[in-house]
């Protein structure tokens, strides 16, 4: 059912904007057309709730990914009220690339409040810039720390 | 001007500049749970602000883990949320089994919805202590949840070996079977809890001071908590009837009968009742789990796994509900015996992003309370 999701996702956006279908079902989306696609999968599909946001360094390919992991929450509600939950539930899994040498990707928070602290989590831990978060700090390490220990060529200064 | 006149010259308030004042709260602080800080903004003795410093408990888990192999890393996600170390394996080992495609027996699945269920009832055993030490009852309330989970530790031990830092679930089953005499333990641990909620509820449901200092503060709307990611009994004291044993139906739990008790306006009492009814449908699961695991052959609590594993190229996410709401583990793999990528979705960081949202407009005593019905463990937020 999440397929169905996707083919009116892609209709509703601008062709090109899926970049890769992957094999677990998983779409890749050019980073400008982000925002559109989380506005429409949230207020036309029922995506109300972003589970998780996480970063992965792809050193050999020379990008960053940022993932979303996106459920239906009020039709899950149905689902537990013992009623018809009249659609799919999730995972519906997003992705965005952006290059190492500039990582920046817009950020979510205007639709899901939930990825204010999980975007500086991803911004600390792997240098990944999200355009439009309201306050973009560091969120474990100080502020005066230098590099991002995720990345994959992250050494930590004794070694 | 007389001594007489100046004291009857009423003040002028207004002409009277006031400002607000910044607050340190924590890191060290014994209602922060551990060891939290936050810079609050009172204007008087109300939050007009508050700015949540995190990263005291920061152990680098994440990238620790990618450089350990799969199996490694299961006793690093019992010190995620030390206080419910089974139900961290749980979502661990469920992600690696996605990944590399291994079932798990009917037995060990019982198992683990009774490991699952027994930290649940412990978890809110003791939060419920806790936020009654929060409220400035202090240490006495806590004794009593505290002498309820040392009961669950007990069985812990004895099917795993140790007490808190469990490591006792494999991919595909669990380290080994319950030892004999954990059933009649176990059965008089189920027998005896509810008669413990009972008198829980007859000291605090009703209790004038506890529904004086809870009723109404610290509400979270239920829009607002989806948009913020808030799961767990929070997100369900706000009205919001969202479970993934439910709705995911992981493990037996798609076959068991139990209810969602859900709250009305979304404050910190309701989540302090929320949590009293999730522990007696527990109790609920705990009994026809029990009955289940009863039908399953001895000794079937593992399939075949590779001792060494290197699960196919891909990725795979898992959640289940754990005691504090949604513990995701996401994994990529690139085909070696370490994971490319090792990220955890933890409920108590979630959880906490809308903090300063629920304080506004609250007094600092509040503030304690709210924080405390939370209900957070610092080792899972900072990771």
């Amino acid at each position: 059912m999440t397929e169905e999701v996707f083919r009116r996702l892609e209709q509703a956006l601008p062709a090109g904007a899926f970049q890769e279908v992957q094999e677990n079902g998983a779409r890749v989306l050019a980073p400008e057309f982000l925002l559109e696609a989380g506005r429409y999968l949230r207020d036309e599909e029922g995506f109300d709730y972003l589970s998780n946001l996480s970063g992965v360094d792809w050193i050999e390919r020379g990008y960053f990914e940022v993932v979303y992991h996106l459920y239906a929450m009020r039709r899950g509600e149905r689902l537990v009220r013992g009623e018809a939950s009249g659609g799919p539930l999730g995972p519906l899994v997003l992705k965005v690339r952006t290059p190492r040498e500039d990582p920046r990707v817009p950020s979510v928070t205007s639709l899901w409040p939930g990825a204010l602290w999980q975007e500086r989590e991803t911004y600390d831990m792997l240098g990944i810039r999200f355009e439009g978060h309201p306050d973009l700090r560091r969120i474990y390490l100080w502020d005066e720390f230098e590099g991002h220990p995720l990345r994959k060529d992250y050494r930590p200064e004794e070694s | 001007m007389t001594q007489e006149s100046a004291l009857s010259t009423p003040l002028e308030v207004e002409e009277l500049e006031t400002e607000t004042v910044p607050l340190n709260v924590g890191p060290q602080h014994p209602s922060t749970h551990g060891v939290f800080r936050m810079v609050v903004k009172l204007q008087g003795e109300t939050v007009v602000d508050l700015d949540p410093v995190l990263g005291y408990l920061h152990r680098c888990q994440e990238k620790l883990a990618e450089g350990r192999t799969y199996l490694q890393s299961i006793p690093y996600t019992d010190r995620l949320d030390y206080v419910c170390a089974m139900t961290n394996n749980h979502p661990y080992v469920m992600a690696v089994e996605k990944l590399a495609g291994i079932e798990v027996p009917r037995r060990a699945e019982c198992i683990r919805v009774i490991m699952d269920e027994l930290t649940r009832i412990m978890n809110h055993a003791l939060l419920v202590g806790f936020l009654l030490n929060d409220m400035g009852a202090w240490l006495t309330p806590v004794q009593y949840g505290l002498r309820e989970r040392e009961k669950i530790l007990d069985l812990f031990e004895m099917a795993s070996g140790s007490r808190m830092m469990c490591n006792y679930m494999r991919f595909g089953g669990v380290a080994r079977d319950l030892p004999e005499g954990f059933l009649p333990l176990l059965q008089k641990v189920v027998d005896d809890f509810p008669g413990f909620i009972d008198d829980y509820e007859h000291l605090l449901t009703t209790n004038e001071i506890l529904r004086s200092r809870c009723k109404y503060v610290g509400i979270l709307p239920p829009d607002r908590a989806i948009a913020y990611g808030v799961t767990g009994p929070v997100l369900r004291a706000s009205g919001v009837a969202y479970d993934v044993r439910k709705v995911d139906r992981y493990s037996l739990y798609g076959e068991l009968d139990f209810d969602i008790p859900v709250g009305t306006v979304g404050d910190t009492y309701d989540r302090y009742l929320v949590r009293i009814y999730e522990m007696r449908q527990s109790i609920r699961i705990l009994k026809q789990a029990i009955e289940r695991l009863k039908e399953t052959p001895p000794g079937e609590i593992q399939s075949k796994v590779p001792k060494t594993l290197r699960p196919p190229a891909g990725e795979a996410y898992a959640r289940i509900e754990s005691p504090k709401g949604e513990l995701g583990f996401y994994l990529v793999s690139d085909g070696s015996e370490k994971p490319y990528r090792w990220r955890v979705r933890a409920p108590s960081f979630v959880n906490l992003t809308p903090l300063a949202e629920m304080c506004r407009g609250h007094k600092v005593a509040d503030l304690i309370i709210i924080f405390g019905s939370i209900d957070i463990t610092m080792a899972e937020v900072d990771r």
